[in-house]
């Protein structure tokens, strides 16, 4: 089992309930196929910096996930057989990733870095 | 008056003495570096949206290795242009 996380833009054409079913069905595929999803964030509507099949927008998804490295593969073949998923990318995540995505989660480091709180460990 | 003319340059004029260059990652203790921050990573690029220089940008080769890896990760992800003009 390694992690790994995906992030994939679907196509801005679709209507709202349709993203959603297309997104629900990956994070189901993951599951079903022995995935254990730790982290789930929908970017949503973001201007792309460049246009990709001639969409200027699109639907930003990103997941993070355990899962045995067979997996990836069929994963991403089920993505590149999406005609409205234009974009993914996997990247499996190294003990400094990790690290960076635990912190972030808890804000310590990050765009929504929180203000200095005052670090105490557990006593008393 | 005329004593305070001499004395203004009687220290050498500093011209050209640039501070030296460092890398932030190792300065800063930061071992990842999130292709998901496009914000971040705009500035090791210039404003076609090239990658910078070391000679420029002052990483240690190790992480500027890493910072090119995750600009590359950015544009495929349309976080970043491969090429624009007045990026910034």
């Amino acid at each position: 089992m390694n992690q790994y996380e995906t992030t994939f833009i679907v196509t801005p054409v679709l209507a709202d309930e349709d993203v959603k079913k297309t997104i629900q069905e990956y994070m189901d595929f993951l599951k079903s196929n022995g995935a254990e999803i730790v982290e789930e964030a929908h970017w949503g509507l973001r201007q792309m910096a460049y246009p990709i099949k001639k969409k200027t927008t699109g639907i930003y998804h990103h997941v993070e996930y355990k899962a045995a490295p067979e997996m990836i593969e069929k994963f991403e073949l089920s993505l590149r057989r999406d005609e409205s998923i234009m974009r993914f990318l996997s990247v499996r995540l190294d003990k400094y990733s990790l690290k960076y995505n635990d912190d972030k989660r808890a804000g310590l480091v990050g765009r929504n870095k929180k203000k200095q709180e005052p670090k105490k460990t557990e006593e008393a | 008056m005329a004593q305070n003319k001499n004395i203004r340059f009687l220290s050498a004029i500093k011209i050209g003495k640039e501070k030296k260059k460092y890398c932030r990652f190792l300065k800063n203790g930061i071992k990842y570096i999130d292709y998901k921050d496009p914000e971040f990573l705009l500035s090791f690029v210039n404003d076609q949206g090239k990658l910078l220089p070391r000679r420029l940008s002052g990483n240690s080769l190790k992480y500027q290795r890493k910072v090119a890896q995750a600009v590359k990760r950015a544009r495929h992800l349309a976080l970043l242009p491969y090429s624009t003009d007045l990026l910034k």
